[in-house]
């Protein structure tokens, strides 16, 4: 590696004409490419000086094949001068700043001392347009200096005041260069130009550079037709014109044709500098496509700088649909062996290894099932020769085979490979997976790793590298493996976990207590690594019966200790622990679940606090297997009882029904009654409101009160024998508040925390009285989402919804942008040997790593050691 | 007699007593020495501070002078820190 160089200045300047012929190897004057035999021209574009692309012929300039030849620089006489489109601001600036008849600046030397400052007390300020009075008189020759208009993209004219009248006078192209020649050196330093690399006068061209062919090649098609670049043909355009202009010139051609001429050129050699200026039609090529030019080329994502420089495009990746399979290990993903025939490894042919790899060459391209042995695709020779491998030569290339050989071998089960979903928005966003070749035709991933990826199954598609070395390989799975980046560094908790139907499915099968039969029993354990059953809880007619909580403390470490309350307690004030009849005390001793209840807080990812203790206790390996059996045992768990949601199950009966028409109507009249005390005046104002902040603030506080009435009414009728309720209660999905919106009362619409009060004069809808104040008319819903909306609910609705979504779309694209400007301030930052944050160029940016030099995966949730926990798992007790 | 950049007597605030700025002091000479040489870098290597902070001004430190800053943190209750004062770059 080279070492890093620290860099000294960097200089910008402009190409002088007289540099620009220096470097043109020839002079173009024809606008044609190829002749009849499809030979370059001479002189003409595709001058065999300017470098080669047909293969066969050789660089006349360095006499170098195509493939060799960079390519070479020529040039165009031009006419006429014309303006640099880029350069129209700056030109814009000299002339206003400049004077008409001497070139020196319009300010006297004091003036200039004011803005730049002394030699030795630069201000680092530069001579602005600003700073120069318009229509001034030069304090160094003492013209009278006039208006000068710019109007985009290229045309510079001067105002003149005649018999009081304004009379503008155009300026050619030549008439500027003339007065910025004038410029001296010494007041160009002042307006912030370096006059050694960039005389002002050089923003006019007077030759234009023509580009090698190398960068503008041009295409064969199917047909033989030959097509050029856009760029080639813009410069056809500017030579046809180059020419006739001359011809017109020498021919004496009135003032007139002369003008339009020259603006004629000054237009194609703007639009071939950048086809997007301002206030100039782009040229077009002739099916109607804008031409992307030399700006083209550069600007934007797919320019050269953001698409060809910043952006890599690698091989030995892959990129398909990803859906789920719980059945393999989170640290599985699962390849569809198109794939896995296509992705090789290259192994090198040593003594040792030479038998294994020639039965893999032998195998050769084609592996025809998921089962079978990997072939090779590939052989390379010592001397760098690729061999492909195909039906037939096989078997001689396997004999060919010695040490110092390598085989690219295609990837089988167990290969490290990383795993990536964009954005990567966080280290956990690419991780290394062990291969398992599969069936169909998409990436199968163990649902519980999609938090870290924050993937889902509704077309998401994701990508996989394999690394090629074998540092690559080792660094991969040492440090980016799954089982590395359960712990997450953002809260130092488990990202990794169950999700959805886990949780769903442990609830059910640890909620209060069951017992099952051998056969049930089996069933739920059939995938998990439990070998050995205990012995049944107990006997009832001679059938032997294991609890659920048997069930799960199977897959538990033996050694386990450890009492938390699950997502379903409700905080008691005094806790019945063992006793609660909600099941919520979770206690699990020497590896047993003694009471409570299974559920996300348990078990779910971010929460997690068994698999949390596992990590701490027994490693991040351990802590993977738990996971592995906990999805397997789950979904079999939720498969053993069934796991549906209908709409029916959103139904209350008659008595409920009646119930919430009463709390909603009596909440409507409530607030009746409220802006009747308003409208008398009665109503007194809270500490720091005004009347009608207070009259609104109770108005919600009533309406939003009996919406959760309505919920909890719903919530007595629906049991936990309810799907929603379940899912709601362990914590798998969705929240009473759903339930609620879903069975009672949707509830108030709001936009910006406020009732919605925009619409018409006075009121929201035409269909209520101007200046209502009630429920109804401010976007208060009474239905349910399974009762119906009524129109002006729904179009409440529809307002409160649309917020929703225009919130998220700000807050992605504002967050993203916040993410990119971080990730570019702090990309090279590391963390030192000796524990300081530092730059690449040592520089120290904190002396100590988050100032306590503590990984939060490895510190228990900022405290260096998790005394609590440890006490705990000890005593066997809540402490 | 410290050097408090003429507040002693002003009627101006010393952002010093302000409960959001934390403490600011000049490092002696065998302290930087010694600083530079547990981190094992040249002072151009220490984090900055312009001359004209507020803070720099209230405590009277020079350009070229090491200040160490202690700091009460989220993470690690109490944090130290040291700034190299240079000059302000004119534009």
């Amino acid at each position: 590696m080279p070492s890093p160089k620290r860099i000294g200045k960097i200089e910008f300047g402009l190409l002088s004409p007289k540099e620009i012929r220096e470097m043109s190897v020839r002079k173009i004057i024809w606008a044609d490419t190829y002749d009849d035999d499809g030979f370059p021209y001479p002189q003409g574009l595709m001058d065999l000086n300017l470098g080669v692309i047909d293969p066969g012929l050789r660089c006349k300039t360095c006499d170098q094949k195509a493939s060799e030849c960079p390519g070479h620089f020529g040039h165009i006489e031009l006419a006429k001068p014309v303006i640099h489109v880029g350069y129209t601001r700056l030109i814009r600036k000299l002339l206003r700043v400049s004077c008409r008849a001497c070139g020196r600046i319009l300010l006297s030397p004091d003036e200039v001392e004011k803005v730049v400052g002394t030699d030795d007390d630069q201000t680092g300020d530069q001579i602005s347009e600003k700073d120069v009075k318009k229509e001034r008189i030069c304090p160094h020759c003492g013209e009278q200096q006039l208006k000068i208009n710019f109007e985009k993209p290229t045309m510079f004219s001067e105002v003149l005041v005649e018999d009081g009248r304004k009379v503008e006078h155009k300026l050619t192209p030549a008439d500027i260069r003339a007065r910025l020649e004038k410029i001296p050196d010494t007041d160009l330093i002042s307006l912030g130009i370096n006059p050694a690399v960039a005389r002002p006068e050089w923003t006019i061209l007077t030759v234009l550079p023509v580009p090698p062919v190398t960068m503008r090649p041009s295409i064969i098609l199917e047909n033989g037709q030959r097509s050029e670049d856009d760029l080639t043909h813009k410069l056809v355009d500017i030579i046809r014109i180059n020419q006739r202009f001359k011809e017109n010139q020498d021919a004496g051609a009135p003032q007139l044709i002369i003008e339009d001429l020259w603006e004629l050129l000054q237009y194609h050699v703007t639009t071939y500098l950048d086809n997007e200026v301002a206030g100039c039609p782009p040229a077009r090529h002739r099916s109607g496509r804008p031409l992307k030019t030399l700006s083209q080329r550069l600007k934007g994502k797919d320019g050269r700088f953001r698409g060809s420089l910043s952006g890599k495009r690698v091989n030995f990746s892959s990129r398909t649909v990803i859906s789920p399979d719980p059945n393999i290990s989170v640290t599985e993903v699962g390849v569809p062996l198109a794939v896995a025939n296509e992705m090789t490894i290259p192994v090198r042919v040593t003594t040792y290894n030479i038998e294994d790899l020639k039965q893999i060459v032998r195998n050769g391209p084609g592996r025809p099932t998921v089962n079978a042995p990997c072939g090779a695709n590939y052989v390379i020779r010592p001397d760098n020769r690729r061999l492909r491998l195909a039906d037939g030569n096989q078997d001689t290339v396997a004999d060919m085979i010695e040490p110092g050989w390598t085989v690219e071998r295609q990837i089988r089960n167990g290969d490290v490979v990383l795993f990536n979903r964009q954005p990567s928005l966080h280290r956990m966003s690419i991780m290394a997976h062990r291969v398992k070749v599969m069936d169909g035709r998409t990436f199968r991933l163990n649902p519980a790793v999609c938090p870290p990826y924050n993937a889902d199954f509704d077309g998401d598609e994701m990508n996989l590298h394999i690394p090629q070395t074998e540092e690559a390989r080792a660094e991969a799975y040492i440090l980016i493996s799954v089982e590395e980046n359960i712990l997450s560094p953002r809260f130092g908790g488990p990202i990794i976990g169950g999700i959805h139907d886990h949780v769903s499915g442990i609830f059910m099968l640890t909620h209060g207590m069951r017992h099952f039969t051998k056969e049930e029993v089996l069933y739920l354990i059939r995938f998990t690594r439990i070998e050995h059953l205990p012995p049944a809880a107990k006997e009832v007619d001679g059938v032997e019966l294991w609890s659920n909580k048997q069930v799960f403390s199977q897959i538990l470490p033996p050694e386990l200790n450890m009492v938390f309350r699950a997502s379903s307690c409700k905080n008691c004030d005094t806790c019945k622990k063992e006793l609660c009849e909600r099941d919520a005390y979770v206690r699990i001793f020497d590896g047993k679940l003694e009471s409570g209840t299974i559920d996300k807080k348990a078990i779910g990812a971010f929460d997690g606090q068994i698999v949390n203790r596992i990590i701490r206790q027994y490693g991040m390996r351990q802590a993977a297997e738990f996971i592995d059996d906990l999805t397997k045992l789950s979904i079999r768990a939720i498969m053993l009882d069934g796991f549906s949601f209908g709409i029916d199950d959103e139904d209350l009966s008659k008595t409920e029904y009646g119930q919430i028409e009463d709390v909603l109507n009596n909440a409507v009249l409530d607030v009746d009654r409220r802006i009747k005390i308003y409208e008398d005046g009665q109503l007194e104002p809270m500490p720091g409101r005004t009347v009608d902040e207070t009259l609104e603030m109770q108005i919600m506080q009533v309406l939003g009160k009996a919406r959760d009435q309505t919920g909890q009414i719903a919530g007595r009728h629906l049991g936990l024998g309810n799907s929603a309720v379940l899912m709601a209660e362990s914590g798998a999905r969705g929240s009473m508040l759903n339930l609620t919106q879903m069975a009672g009362c949707i509830g108030q619409q709001s936009v910006r925390g406020e009732r919605i009060i925009r619409g018409y004069d006075d009121r929201t809808l035409p269909h209520f009285r101007k200046r209502d104040r009630g429920a109804d008319a401010h976007g208060f819903i009474k239905h349910s989402y399974k009762g119906g909306l009524s129109p002006t609910e729904f179009f409440f609705h529809a307002i409160g919804g649309r917020e929703g979504l225009v919130d998220t779309a700000v807050r992605t694209s504002q967050s993203g942008y916040l993410q990119r400007r971080m990730i570019n301030a702090l990309q090279d930052l590391k963390v030192a040997y000796d524990g300081t944050v530092r730059t690449t160029g040592g520089r120290i940016i904190q002396f100590q790593y988050g100032e306590d030099g503590t990984d939060p995966t490895k510190s228990a949730f900022g405290e260096p050691v998790d005394v609590k926990g440890i006490v705990e798992s000890i005593l066997k007790e809540e402490v | 007699m410290i050097d408090r950049g003429g507040l002693l007597m002003s009627t101006k605030l010393n952002v010093m007593k302000h409960i959001m700025v934390p403490e600011h002091i000049i490092m002696g000479e065998e302290e930087v020495k010694k600083l530079l040489s547990h981190y094992s870098i040249t002072t151009e290597q220490l984090p900055k501070i312009f001359h004209d902070d507020p803070a720099v001004k209230a405590i009277g430190a020079k350009v070229d002078d090491v200040i160490r800053i202690v700091r009460i943190s989220h993470t690690a209750g109490r944090a130290e820190s040291y700034r190299l004062v240079i000059r302000r770059p004119k534009k």
